[in-house]
């Protein structure tokens, strides 16, 4: 079990694609840490750099006191999870999660002892003769975290470890990783597009786009304070609301619309500046009357969630073309408007932040926020 | 559509004679391919047996002829030493050549697998028979069992290592990379994952090279000398050809023992995998 | 090289002699002095068996090298004159003439129209009368040319051969009077399975809703050929012409049924080249024909690449 740390890590691909942009990152020890972001942002790449199965073109990665940079992958004692598992067909499962200590010498006796042992652990008891081929996918990933398990590395590694199975077994499958993460608490980190799953299994986030690290921080920070529009945009399961906004004395307008400064924005900014006003759709309240510090509109679309609905509005802006944005509110069961009413959206005091440039308007350095900041 | 009354029985008729005349050209291949067929079933029990297929008068004892000729049964060992060392080499190096055209960048390297395609395609023995055997002589491979076998795998090898990196580039490199992460090395790789998963390709490979090799009669023809190296291909020219009267006993019995272990093999390979086309024996 | 008609399809249809990106550049960690290793082998061999000797054959074929004599001791350039003294000998365009019926009758017409008209009677049935003729026309082409050869000398033997006791003409030459008919239907009955198989592929292609669309519109089984089958598999035809061409091209098993003879009247080619050059011992003369089939090869191997190209990349 070690910490993982980071530096300047870069990697150019043949061809001049800049795959991981001087990156610098910190890994706790037990952490159980997640690479998000959109494909093609490196994710991947670094988790795949992390097991040397990338050479890294520049910087350093050390686990724990070692410097692993140029070492190959054998000799960094991680233990890799393979997005289809990459189970042997042609071994048994008992043979699969035995094949580390084969490689590490280990007697058959011995190694087949170890193997029965970890399968206990995970379940996998009855299945240890049968092939890959002829298990379900939630037990087929059992049988690849048992594989990593069985050599006891110092790091686990996970690559997008939810996304083969499907959606009724990915939330059991959730759960049981996170439970097992706790009870090895063996540093982990993995990588996955699915914000939902970033937030549910991780301690921390490190949300990633074109190679570079955008922000780093546990899954409150990062679902509340997103340090840019990107992080915005990406986490959360409906986007954040972002509307053109300028700032008027200790107020600030959307359209006609006045809405109160928030706490962290005061004195970071200038009368008269033009602003970014964000909140979550679940921070914002629907009202059908009119109420004060509020924007209002027309309800378009209101869409069945379940327990709660999504609600849109039309509401005036004076930052696109047209003059309108959409807002989008989550609104209690029983309480749904229906399309063509007119409300008001207030926002939850401390919920809503301003971004200037893309990035956060905020007072003073936050722990975790912007990723240079770090270390 | 409506089919007037009239029109009815025309088209039955037409029907009909459609399937005769289908059933009847079937009868005539069958007889066609049949016919040369039924001398090499029947000549080696009869025991008088002529050049003309006939009901036989069973027996076995034309079998013993066989051991009666010197080379009869000493070339079918030569022709087996022959397909088996070039099966064993052509499967061996190309599947080396095969897994690092398809796990490592080569510059150049699917124009390097087209171009020897195309040569191996070309440079046919007939078309290089001369040079061929110059090579031979010049490297002192006439009369030698070795230089057959190094001629033919040269002439198979191409077509062999693309066979097998198609196998190996529908395998998955997460295989590889998860051992590789277990601190696996290349040749363990090779061994535990490799191998294993394209076995089918090295199979395909090495049935299509016997099959290849067993039947090659200008190779040999060209290169061995003496009977006593001769593979089964060049003693059954020579039985037929050289010498006076044939002994059709002798010729008949050793064709049928000659010819069975390839049909054998394909029989195999039909039933296993189906012998479908692409690629006859490919997955 | 090692191949007479009989190669299994290497070459064929799906045999996507494409390489696709590769799944990871040295997954397994080879690296590219390993990897040089693992290839050397291969290249060696093929190097030194098919590169060397397709160069010499260029080279010896502007000598004057011959077995045995003066010429053997020290060969000189002899530079175009092998080639030119080849097309102007009578007995090489002879031979060249034979080689092209040959080719065109036995390949273009017998194997590749036996064996669409086979797959086509076969295409849609199933059970043992498929797989008996299939069975057959396989068993013809996996059998070794010499016991083939000596099926087909024994069918069709002058005095005591199945044919002419079944036709009754006892005393018919065949092999004499009719040399290359003779070899002509002998390579249709050996080679007619792989164009048989590739067609039997090909019409699997075929929709069976476009026939039956065709069949209610009243279609002929000649007009459903035409406007349904042929533009379906016209890439296959073509595939299969060219390597059939290529193979029987270089077909060496006729020499073992009549040699050449009577009188070089079946001599093609490979016969011709083996007489000239390993027989009468004049290697450069020889080497000189050898050139000129490599070219041959060469135009339609190369034809073929560019299809196989052009299908691809309309794939």
């Amino acid at each position: 079990m070690s910490a993982i740390t980071m530096r300047e890590l870069t990697k150019v691909y043949p061809g001049g694609v800049r795959a991981l942009d001087a990156l610098d990152l910190d890994i706790v020890d037990g952490e159980f840490f997640a690479l998000l972001g959109p494909s093609g942002c490196g994710k991947t790449t670094l988790l795949r750099t992390i097991a040397g199965l990338e050479v890294a073109s520049g910087g350093s990665v050390h686990i724990g006191e070692r410097n692993v940079t140029n070492l190959p992958p054998g000799k960094r004692d991680v233990a890799m999870v393979f997005q289809d598992y990459a189970l042997f067909p042609h071994m048994t499962v008992q043979d699969n999660i035995a094949y580390p200590l084969r490689i590490k010498k280990v007697d058959r006796r011995e190694r087949t002892g170890k193997a029965a042992e970890t399968a206990d652990e995970l379940g996998l008891s009855a299945l240890l003769q049968r092939r890959p081929g002829q298990l379900s996918g939630g037990q087929q990933q059992r049988v690849a975290l048992a594989r990593a398990m069985a050599c006891h590395p110092q790091v686990f590694l996970l690559d997008e470890p939810l996304s083969n199975l499907d959606a009724r077994l990915r939330l059991e499958a959730r759960t049981f990783l996170k439970r097992l993460q706790r009870e090895l608490g063996v540093t982990t980190v993995f990588v996955t597009h699915d914000q939902a799953e970033a937030l549910a299994l991780a301690d921390r986030i490190a949300v990633m786009e074109g190679g570079r690290i955008r922000q780093v921080g546990t899954p409150t920070e990062v679902f509340r304070r997103p340090a840019n529009t990107f992080v915005a945009g990406f986490i959360g399961s409906t986007p954040m609301n972002l509307v053109g906004t300028r700032v008027r004395g200790d107020e600030l307008a959307v359209g006609a619309a006045r809405l109160p400064l928030p706490d962290d924005a005061r004195g970071q900014v200038t009368d008269g500046e033009r602003l970014v006003y964000a909140v979550r759709p679940e921070y914002l309240d629907y009202s059908p009357t009119q109420v004060a510090g509020a924007l209002s509109g027309q309800v378009v679309v209101v869409e069945n969630l379940g327990s709660v609905s999504l609600v849109s509005l039309d509401v005036p802006t004076d930052d696109t073309d047209g003059g309108a944005s959409s807002v989008q509110v989550v609104v209690a069961e029983g309480r749904e408007p229906d399309p063509g009413d007119t409300g008001w959206v207030v926002p939850r005091p401390g919920r809503s932040l301003l971004y200037r440039d893309g990035d956060l308007v905020t007072a003073g350095a936050e722990a975790g926020v912007p990723a240079a900041a770090q270390g | 559509m409506t089919v007037t009354t009239a029109e009815r029985p025309t088209i039955a008729v037409r029907h009909l004679l459609a399937r005769i005349g289908r059933y009847t050209f079937l009868c005539l291949v069958l007889a066609f391919f049949a016919l040369p067929l039924l001398w090499l079933a029947t000549a080696p029990f009869d025991d008088t047996p002529t050049v003309t297929a006939s009901l036989p008068r069973f027996t076995l004892d034309n079998f013993r002829a066989l051991l009666d000729n010197p080379y009869a049964l000493r070339s079918l060992l030569n022709s087996v030493y022959l397909a088996a060392g070039t099966a064993a080499l052509v499967v061996t190096f190309a599947a080396l050549a095969a897994y690092a055209l398809s796990r490592v960048r080569v510059p150049g390297r699917d124009a390097l697998l087209y171009g020897l395609l195309l040569l191996s395609s070309i440079v046919t023995g007939t078309a290089t028979m001369v040079p061929l055997f110059e090579l031979a002589f010049r490297l002192n491979l006439i009369d030698s069992r070795l230089g057959v076998i190094l001629i033919l795998s040269g002439g198979l090898l191409p077509a062999a290592i693309f066979i097998l990196k198609d196998f190996m580039d529908s395998t998955p490199a997460s295989y590889e990379e998860s051992a590789r992460v277990f601190g696996a090395s290349p040749l363990q790789i090779m061994r535990h994952i490799v191998v294993p998963l394209v076995r089918p390709g090295l199979a395909t490979v090495g049935v299509w090279a016997v099959a290849n090799v067993w039947g090659n009669f200008l190779v040999p023809f060209l290169l061995l000398r003496g009977p006593d190296k001769a593979p089964a291909a060049v003693i059954m020219y020579t039985l037929y050809t050289e010498g006076g009267q044939a002994d059709l006993r002798l010729l008949s019995t050793f064709s049928l023992l000659y010819s069975l272990p390839v049909a054998l093999m394909f029989v195999f390979v039909s039933s296993r995998y189906g012998f479908r086309f692409h690629g006859g024996i490919k997955r | 090289m090692a191949q007479a008609t009989s190669p299994p399809d290497e070459l064929v249809e799906g045999a996507r002699p494409v390489t696709g990106a590769s799944p990871a550049p040295d997954a397994a960690g080879l690296g590219r002095a390993r990897a040089t290793g693992f290839l050397v082998p291969a290249m060696v061999l093929i190097l030194v068996f098919l590169v060397v000797p397709a160069v010499w054959t260029i080279w010896l074929g502007l000598t004057n090298y011959r077995l045995t004599g003066l010429a053997a001791a020290s060969p000189e350039i002899v530079g175009l004159d092998n080639f030119t003294d080849a097309l102007g000998d009578e007995r090489f365009r002879t031979s060249l003439l034979l080689t092209l019926e040959f080719v065109l009758g036995s390949a273009v017409i017998g194997q590749a129209g036996l064996g669409f008209a086979i797959a086509f009677a076969l295409r849609d049935r199933r059970g043992p009368l498929r797989r008996v003729v299939e069975g057959l026309v396989l068993l013809s082409w996996i059998l070794p040319s010499s016991v083939v050869a000596f099926l087909w000398i024994a069918l069709l033997d002058r005095d005591a051969g199945t044919l002419n006791a079944l036709l009754g003409i006892p005393g018919m030459a065949w092999l004499l009077d009719y040399p290359m008919l003779s070899i002509i239907i002998f390579n249709t009955w050996r080679g007619t399975a792989f164009s048989m198989m590739l067609y039997a592929a090909a019409l699997e292609n075929v929709p069976r809703s476009h026939l039956e669309t065709a069949r209610l519109a009243g279609a002929s089984t000649w007009q459903q050929l035409r406007d349904v089958v042929f533009p379906r598999i016209r890439g296959h035809v073509l595939t299969n012409l060219l390597l059939i061409s290529l193979w029987t091209f270089n077909d060496f098993a006729p020499f073992l049924i009549t040699a050449g003879g009577p009188e070089q009247r079946s001599e093609i080619l490979p016969v011709y080249v083996y007489k000239v050059a390993l027989s009468g011992g004049e290697l450069g003369f020889g080497a000189a024909i050898s050139f000129v089939m490599l070219l041959i090869n060469l135009v339609i191997a190369l034809v073929y690449l560019r299809l196989l190209g052009r299908r691809k990349e309309s794939a």
